[in-house]
């Protein structure tokens, strides 16, 4: 076999140049960018003065904490309660942020739909500052919100809130323009007006999405919102930055399980909302 | 032309008249249900959370006000009329931006290849023994989980103030987020190709690089730029408990009322947001087109 392909090389090379006389890009162009890849992530850490040395002492020092971390445990019932009611409070604030951000953008939405708002200039506005809005992270509007309601759970709402109003308004547009028109049409052509148009034509299509989506959103932003009390905006981020703070490891780690346990249970009942909703569809997410 | 309607006889069309009737009652009682427990929730949540619509309303003044005030200048101008005195902190903004981009940056890099190491390991097409399986997709979805925040506080006792535990924090949290993405993808690839390569007498981590990994390379450049584009975000509050960035001079000119400063930190974030999400669209896109082309 090798020989006969060995006799018949010229033959080969003339009927399948492309095989035989690759650029230099396509042969070693994944070579080369992961070389350029590893070169700049070595600059990077010299850049942040990253030394070997202070990685050993730092990791020596991180065996140390996670013995203290183990095994989890809290000092009284008393403290376990506290944590408990926290973390209630981390998934109120999800929960209201998630479902009020998915009110709130459903016009922005629309807005920023292209088959809805044929205006070139108003959608490019409409997208630009959605993204603007997602440009920044929950943590510092629950800043800015906390210097208006002041220091509490519900600055962490409207943190939730605005930072989701972003990420909703781009979602919902799209799976907007997705929708198929044609539905709408034959609502159209049996005399249905507008609303009915939005209620029987374009609502059936686009609300599975949509719900799925913000599902999504609800169990990501547990996650976010366990860190939102480490500035003063209500949930279970609160503790566990004074526990952290106080060297408290044993009950850092009992927070940490807490919100394992929460973070999981909230993906599991989405996860089966999510699949009685839309099945076993995937849906855009970012 | 002749038109004729034939209909269903009446017995016939009561019968399913009254199925469409119960079927139609039984999806609205679930609904109406449904709509209830979520109010309830909702409320629940409201007191937990002490939503005060009255106090938004009374408040939500201070906010326009609070916007207005970021944009204006210590001797009352707007912001816009002296923009040296705006970003009188250029050159350090800059540089703590730049350690910020860094931050991210090697945080995906090391986070994604480390993920791209495990994430055949966690596939359940190619890796059929669950002992090695299961745990692997425990330990990312606890790296995941874990919020990078909560690890840069942590890692900051051990590791002291800088940026080195904002890294290392972010490319723990990649390391979760993308090896589950990784592994998805790598289970819904298609199969003949590794077992081509295993006929041949190849080793697991060889019918892998030449199987798999060509298949799926593309897809996972794909959702590694997005993550880095989600880290640049990440690592811009860093600095708030000392990790490292420009976070630290944001929660410095938030905390002490250096209002123009705010604006001025928060347009540089959002204008490299921006910028890093236009680029690595356009480089998806690309990614995409190189993939259906296949």
């Amino acid at each position: 076999m090798s020989q006969v392909l060995d006799a018949d090389l010229q033959g080969l090379r003339a009927r399948y140049p492309g095989v035989f006389r690759q650029s230099f890009l396509a042969r070693y162009g994944s070579v080369v960018a992961l070389a350029v890849g590893a070169v700049s992530v070595a600059l990077g850490l010299w850049y942040l003065e990253f030394t070997p040395w202070r990685m050993l002492g730092g990791i020596a020092e991180m065996g140390k904490i996670l013995t203290l971390m183990i095994p989890p445990y809290v000092d009284s019932w008393g403290r376990a309660l506290i944590f408990l009611d926290a973390l209630g409070e981390t998934v109120a604030l999800a929960l209201l942020g998630t479902f009020g951000a998915a009110i709130l953008a459903l016009p922005l939405g629309l807005l920023a739909a292209k088959n809805v708002v044929a205006n070139r200039i108003a959608h490019f506005l409409a997208r630009r500052s959605l993204d603007t809005i997602r440009g920044v992270d929950t943590l510092i509007y629950a800043l800015i919100w906390i210097n208006v309601v002041g220091l509490g759970p519900f600055a962490g709402v409207l943190a939730i809130m605005t930072s989701d109003l972003g990420t909703f308004g781009k979602l919902f547009s799209e799976a907007i323009e997705a929708a198929d028109k044609k539905p709408v049409e034959g609502v159209v052509s049996t005399g249905g007006g507008a609303l009915h148009r939005i209620r029987f034509g374009m609502l059936p299509q686009v609300f599975p999405v949509m719900a799925s989506q913000v599902l999504y959103y609800f169990e990501s932003n547990t996650r976010s919102a366990t860190i939102i009390g480490i500035v003063g905006a209500g949930g279970i981020g609160l503790h566990l930055a004074e526990q952290i703070r106080t060297l408290e490891f044993h009950q850092v780690a009992f927070i940490i399980v807490l919100i394992l346990i929460a973070v999981a249970a909230i993906d599991w009942v989405s996860g089966k909302l999510r699949f009685a909703i839309i099945g076993r569809r995937s849906v855009a997410l970012a | 032309m002749v038109t004729a309607a034939s209909s269903l006889p009446q017995r016939r069309v009561e019968h399913l008249d009254a199925a469409y009737r119960t079927a139609v009652r039984a999806k609205r009682r679930r609904a109406l249900l449904f709509a209830a427990a979520f109010a309830v929730a909702v409320i629940l949540a409201a007191i937990s959370a002490e939503v005060d619509l009255l106090k938004l309303a009374d408040k939500i003044g201070n906010f326009t006000s609070y916007l207005g005030r970021i944009f204006h200048l210590d001797d009352g101008r707007l912001v816009f009329a002296d923009i040296g005195e705006w970003y009188w902190g250029i050159s350090k903004w800059s540089r703590l931006l730049l350690e910020t981009l860094i931050i991210a940056y090697v945080g995906t890099a090391l986070g994604a290849a480390g993920a791209l190491l495990v994430c055949f390991a966690a596939a359940a097409n190619l890796m059929p023994k669950a002992w090695i399986r299961v745990p692997l997709r425990r330990f990312l979805e606890f790296c995941r989980t874990v919020p990078e925040l909560v690890f840069a506080l942590i890692f900051v006792i051990a590791f002291g103030l800088g940026p080195i535990p904002g890294l290392l924090a972010i490319a723990i949290h990649t390391f979760g987020a993308l090896g589950k993405q990784f592994f998805e993808v790598a289970e819904n690839i298609d199969m003949k190709p590794v077992e081509g390569v295993t006929a041949t007498g190849a080793s697991w981590p060889v019918a892998v690089r030449f199987g798999a990994l060509p298949q799926v390379a593309a897809n996972f450049v794909s959702y590694a730029l997005l993550r880095f584009e989600i880290n640049v975000r990440g690592a811009s509050i860093l600095g708030f408990v000392g990790a490292g960035g420009i976070g630290q001079d944001l929660i410095e000119a938030i905390r002490k009322f250096y209002y123009s400063d705010v604006s001025a930190i928060l347009l540089l974030i959002i204008a490299t947001v921006v910028v890093i999400d236009l680029v690595t669209e356009q480089v998806r896109h690309r990614l995409i087109e190189v993939e259906a082309r296949r």
